[in-house]
């Protein structure tokens, strides 16, 4: 039999497309974690609010794309600190299955708020991203794909230099790599926290656009933070570099299960692949394993 | 005005009921729940029933997560698997209805065991997000598993019969899942009491010094899996009878969060707290629904109520973990002591 290779490669291409999605809501949510160890359900809403504002921006107001873009960054960012100041910093020292449930419950008041605004339907962004064909070698990739990916790496890009020299991203990852000595060094943690879930919101928000480009929006689409956690969980829950080829892995799985074993497979695979990780590797491939101690 | 209760031995300090007062007001708890079918309407008996389920699926949660400290957002698959089983005995060999629901709590159980095995190796959240796993892979085997359930068309299940008896109404089936469920909650109230569950207590206040005085962690936590599930089985074969279809989306995700919504707003780790909270989460939207309808909304009512519902769903959890972590349970012994203290101040 011969094994159609062209095929498994633009199979594969649209997969890291969607990876490198995975990758960059994984980013916000990795932010998010190192900062405040807060695992943080509702990333997938968060991502849905975003790409709602863009949609009510550029087709209900009927704005010029960029400034919807930038009126939905800046949404995600208050949305973020506005649930950092509410639900998270009353929350502080509690145990971190309760701060996980209010991240459940919030999730149910987005998807409900978005539900009564603008309805359960099915919606369509506008269209900005150029549309020709693009090819690759012979191998056809959707335009949309190609420059979710594209606009994915660069944020990812962009990210990881701010993390790296910006006095926040720093400030970050002092609180990250401990707390108690991030404060006694002037910086100010709860500032951090703040901060933290602001520019996760802002990720996530950038990340909701390109997602609702690709496949519409709906008052569902926070499934996508499902998937998300899967890609989190396999790469470390605190590791930047596990949520980048996290998301990747799991967008290229997901890509051949549903080509080769059928649509309905695709969420088995990932689920199963969750559970492999878990019983194998439970603190994911470059997470941090936290010994216990009494 | 009674400040304490003398105990003269131990068997009367660990009893369930430990005074006269609290043995009347039970009594008067059995006739009320005995007399109500008979004064209530048809949409009240539904409740009724409807609360009923919950009630067994929050305790057996309660038991995993309120008192063994493992978070399970698999509750519905579990009911799912005892829902299944229900509908397929009942329609392949009209076994009795009983003797199904003890079925269905098995293979629920048995299923609970096995998402139980990774318990061991992850706790806390890990163990939260394998549940999730489980629960989606669970809705997967559901809706393609043609032969036996009859994927996404469900099954539809032939009344409970009893006796003769063909239990169709509300007010016949409440004879079958009130009974069952006042037993079980009795039954995991019980349990609490022995070695079993002191142990898992122990195990969810500090599993390490649990397992340093010598409790089998991992036995003890498979049980309580079991157990737990075993709960959600028979709560998912009551729906089944009662609701009398079973699809793969009667039990989604959301349905697991209800349930760990319903036992966080009762309040986690008591008994009390599980029929408090899956009594007032199986309400609140039918308030909601009082509420909307009299609201000067026209025709949008019916199109607000359920975006309303998810909202207040989710700020009921928000709320009460900020405000109020140890649930309805707390509220209610608060008034308690007021009363038992009167006219002393707490």
């Amino acid at each position: 039999m011969n094994f159609d290779w062209l095929f498994l490669f633009e199979i594969s291409l649209a997969g890291l497309g969607t990876g490198a999605l995975y990758a960059l809501t994984g980013l916000a949510f990795v932010t998010i974690y190192k900062a405040t160890r807060v695992v943080n359900l509702a990333i997938g809403e968060m991502l849905m609010i975003g790409a709602y504002v863009f949609f009510a921006f550029a087709a209900g107001l009927a704005l010029p794309v960029w400034l919807s873009i930038v009126a939905a960054i800046v949404a995600g960012g208050v949305l973020g600190a506005l649930v950092e100041r509410t639900m998270i910093r009353p929350m502080l020292g509690e145990s971190p299955i309760s701060v996980f449930m209010v991240t459940v419950g919030l999730g149910s008041i987005l998807v409900g708020l978005v539900e009564l605004i603008w309805t359960a339907d099915p919606r369509r962004l506008p269209e900005f991203l150029p549309n020709d064909p693009i090819f690759l070698g012979e191998a056809y990739v959707s335009p949309k794909v190609f420059y979710g990916f594209c606009v994915a790496a660069l944020l990812i890009a962009a990210m990881l230099l701010v993390f790296r020299f910006w006095r926040g991203g720093v400030a970050l990852r002092a609180t990250a790599s401990d707390q108690a000595a991030a404060y006694s060094m002037g910086i100010d943690v709860p500032r951090v926290f703040s901060l933290s879930w602001i520019v996760a919101g802002m990720i996530a928000a950038i990340a909701g656009i390109v997602v609702g480009a690709i496949g519409g929006i709906s008052s569902t689409m926070g499934i996508f933070g499902l998937t998300v956690l899967v890609v989190v969980i396999f790469g470390g829950l605190d590791s930047i570099a596990g949520a980048l080829v996290g998301g990747l892995f799991i967008g290229l799985v997901e890509a051949w299960a549903g080509a080769y074993l059928g649509g309905e497979y695709k969420v088995l695979a990932v689920f199963v692949l969750l559970v492999l990780i878990l019983m194998v590797r439970p603190y994911g491939l470059f997470g941090t394993h936290e010994i216990e101690r009494l | 005005m009674r400040i304490g209760l003398a105990r003269p031995d131990y068997a009367a300090d660990e009893a369930l009921i430990d005074s006269p007062t609290q043995w009347a007001w039970v009594g008067l708890l059995f006739a009320a729940l005995a007399a109500f079918p008979f004064v209530a309407n048809e949409y009240w008996l539904y409740l009724a029933c409807l609360v009923g389920i919950h009630v067994v699926s929050a305790t057996g949660l309660n038991i995993l997560t309120g008192y063994t400290g493992l978070v399970s957002l698999g509750q519905a698959a579990f009911m799912g698997m005892g829902a299944y089983t229900v509908a397929v005995l009942q329609a392949r060999w009209g076994t009795p209805p009983l003797l199904n629901l003890v079925a269905a709590g098995v293979v629920a159980m048995t299923g609970g065991l096995v998402v139980g095995i990774p318990s061991l190796r992850v706790k806390g959240l890990y163990l939260a997000i394998a549940t999730i796993a489980a629960s989606f892979i669970a809705h997967f085997v559901f809706a393609n598993w043609n032969a036996v359930t009859g994927g996404t068309a469900g099954l539809t299940v032939a009344p409970a019969s009893f006796l003769g008896v063909t239990l169709d109404t509300s007010f016949r089936i409440y004879w079958l899942i009130v009974p069952l469920t006042v037993a079980m909650v009795v039954g995991a109230a019980n349990l609490f009491r022995t070695r079993i569950g002191r142990a898992f207590i122990a195990i969810r206040d500090r599993d390490i010094s649990a397992e340093v005085l010598g409790i089998p962690l991992l036995r003890y936590k498979l049980l309580s899996f079991a157990v737990s599930s075993f709960y959600a089985g028979v709560a998912g074969g009551l729906w089944a009878y009662f609701f009398r279809v079973v699809t793969p989306e009667s039990f989604p995700l959301i349905l697991s969060i209800f349930y760990l919504a319903a036992i966080i707003v009762g309040g986690m780790g008591t008994i009390l707290g599980a029929i408090l909270g899956a009594a007032f989460m199986a309400m609140v939207p039918e308030l909601l629904k009082l509420v909307v309808d009299w609201l000067p909304l026209g025709a949008n009512a019916t199109l607000v109520l359920s975006p309303v519902r998810t909202i207040v769903f989710g700020a009921l959890i928000v709320g009460f973990l900020i405000f109020e972590p140890n649930g309805l349970a707390e509220i209610w012994r608060r008034i308690r002591r007021f009363f038992h203290l009167y006219p002393f101040r707490t």
